[in-house]
């Protein structure tokens, strides 16, 4: 029940980012870059819920965002997908209850998501400039980004209940 | 996860295989038609913060836009005047040889005029979608403009909405001249500005800094859109050749500020669009 009501809360959140982000977020470019809400909302929920989470809202928050924008349908998804499990795990194990963990979880996936749009344009035959991806737009878009972490995470904190530990997946241990 | 990404992979690939009318382009076009009051919701909270960023941005740069402007009207003042007896005997020698011509802009156009919904962000995407599709009339490669100067071509239509291509995609090119009839081609430029070429002019025509672009209304080689003659372009910026080149280097900055787009007029031809036989 708790679960389904988790599924729904972050579903209705991820839904909204992806409407505020393609309808208005998109048009704002601050020195080359622009605020990526609806990605720290997806790092901020996959931080909170785990893995699982993580992987489906990122499929879901993909696929509102490539239907508003008409863009290519499951290349935001797939790009998602991998972050939000990454990030999730990375929640369940060693980033649970650390402080600096969705500042550094945003900042490295907006690193990531960057290169990894990058990879994908190339290999369908888009013309993207690295230089404004990598080097004009990155760091703008980190510093954005990581303005925006504290009150999404804050918000997510708020709305969705700490894991339990039977819900944490246990610490990675090295044996012998 | 695995499955959430091979769903993913075999999304990418189907979309990118099917044509515009195919599966996954039909029902994208159906959920854009659904999100569509979400988004018009969205942007009517955010207006009256837009409306004051843009008052306040307004009065910074006021003034030295109107001094821009003063020396703009000064200097169009004079060209007008050149240019307006030689319309006239165009006018009249073209009546007198019933001269056919494709369909001519502003006349031969019904502007759709429509407001910009949402754009990808601009380092991976060069486009923007705006709020009018097939239903308005509005067909792929259909030009697009914005204060009269041209802004890039429809490259995606739904029912309710299109996805117009910028001219500062590296895939757009528009066949384009200067005004003392250096012909080319309009291409997105090196780097990462909103800064143009105008390419394929050869070494013998004389362009100055300073002249205006516009579309010479060819449909030449591989293009896709049959742009109406004399749409405004932009300005020669720099002029350069060199030895090794083939052709002039000609800088043009566009009279679109790519990045500040609100709202753009789609132009819809009154006579069929032409095709190459």
């Amino acid at each position: 029940m708790t679960r389904s009501a988790d599924a729904a809360k972050a579903g209705a959140l991820l839904f909204a980012a992806a409407i505020l982000q393609a309808a208005i977020l998109d048009r704002i470019r601050i020195v080359h870059a622009t605020p990526d809400l609806l990605l720290v909302m997806l790092v901020s929920i996959a931080l909170l819920r785990g893995a699982l989470f993580g992987a489906a809202g990122g499929f879901f928050a993909g696929l509102v965002l490539d239907t508003a924008d008409l863009g290519m349908l499951g290349l935001t998804s797939l790009l998602f997908t991998i972050a939000g499990y990454w990030i999730g795990r990375y929640g369940e194990t060693t980033g649970r209850d650390r402080g600096h963990a969705p500042f550094l979880s945003v900042a490295v996936v907006t690193v990531l998501m960057a290169v990894g749009q990058l990879v994908l344009h190339f290999m369908i035959g888009d013309h993207v400039s690295a230089r404004l991806v990598l080097l004009d737009a990155l760091a703008p878009g980190i510093v954005l980004n990581l303005l925006l972490t504290a009150p999404v995470y804050a918000l997510c904190r708020r709305l969705f209940r700490p894991l339990l530990w039977g819900e944490l997946a246990p610490e990675v241990r090295l044996l012998g | 996860m695995g499955v959430l990404v091979l769903l993913s992979l075999a999304l990418i690939t189907i979309y990118f295989r099917e044509s515009q009318n195919g599966f996954l382009h039909r029902t994208q076009s159906g959920g854009a038609t659904i999100l569509r009051p979400f988004e018009v919701g969205a942007n009517r909270v955010a207006r009256p913060f837009e409306d004051v960023y843009g008052y306040f941005h307004g009065l910074a740069v006021a003034r030295s836009e109107n001094a821009r402007l003063r020396s703009e009207v000064r200097r169009y003042r004079q060209l007008y005047a050149q240019s307006a007896s030689a319309v006239q005997e165009n006018v009249d020698l073209k009546q007198a040889l019933r001269y056919y011509d494709t369909a001519k802009y502003p006349e031969g156009y019904r502007p759709v005029f429509t407001s910009v919904a949402s754009r990808p962000p601009a380092q991976f995407d060069q486009a923007i979608v705006v709020a009018a599709g097939r239903n308005q009339g509005i067909r792929l490669h259909d030009p697009v403009v914005s204060s009269g100067s041209l802004v890039g071509e429809v490259t995606k239509v739904t029912s309710s909405m299109a996805r117009v291509t910028l001219l500062t995609d590296a895939e757009i090119a528009v066949a384009a001249k200067d005004v003392t009839g250096a012909a080319g081609l309009i291409r997105h430029g090196q780097g990462s500005g909103d800064s143009l070429v105008l390419d394929h002019v050869t070494k013998d025509q004389i362009v100055h800094k300073g002249d205006m672009v516009v579309t010479s209304g060819i449909l030449a080689g591989r293009l896709r859109s049959l742009y109406p003659k004399n749409i405004p372009i932009g300005l020669v910026t720099s002029v350069g050749q060199s030895e090794v080149e083939l052709y002039k280097l000609i800088q043009v900055t566009p009279f679109v500020d790519f990045s500040t787009l609100d709202s753009v007029a789609v132009l819809v031809s009154k006579k069929p669009a032409p095709q190459l036989p």
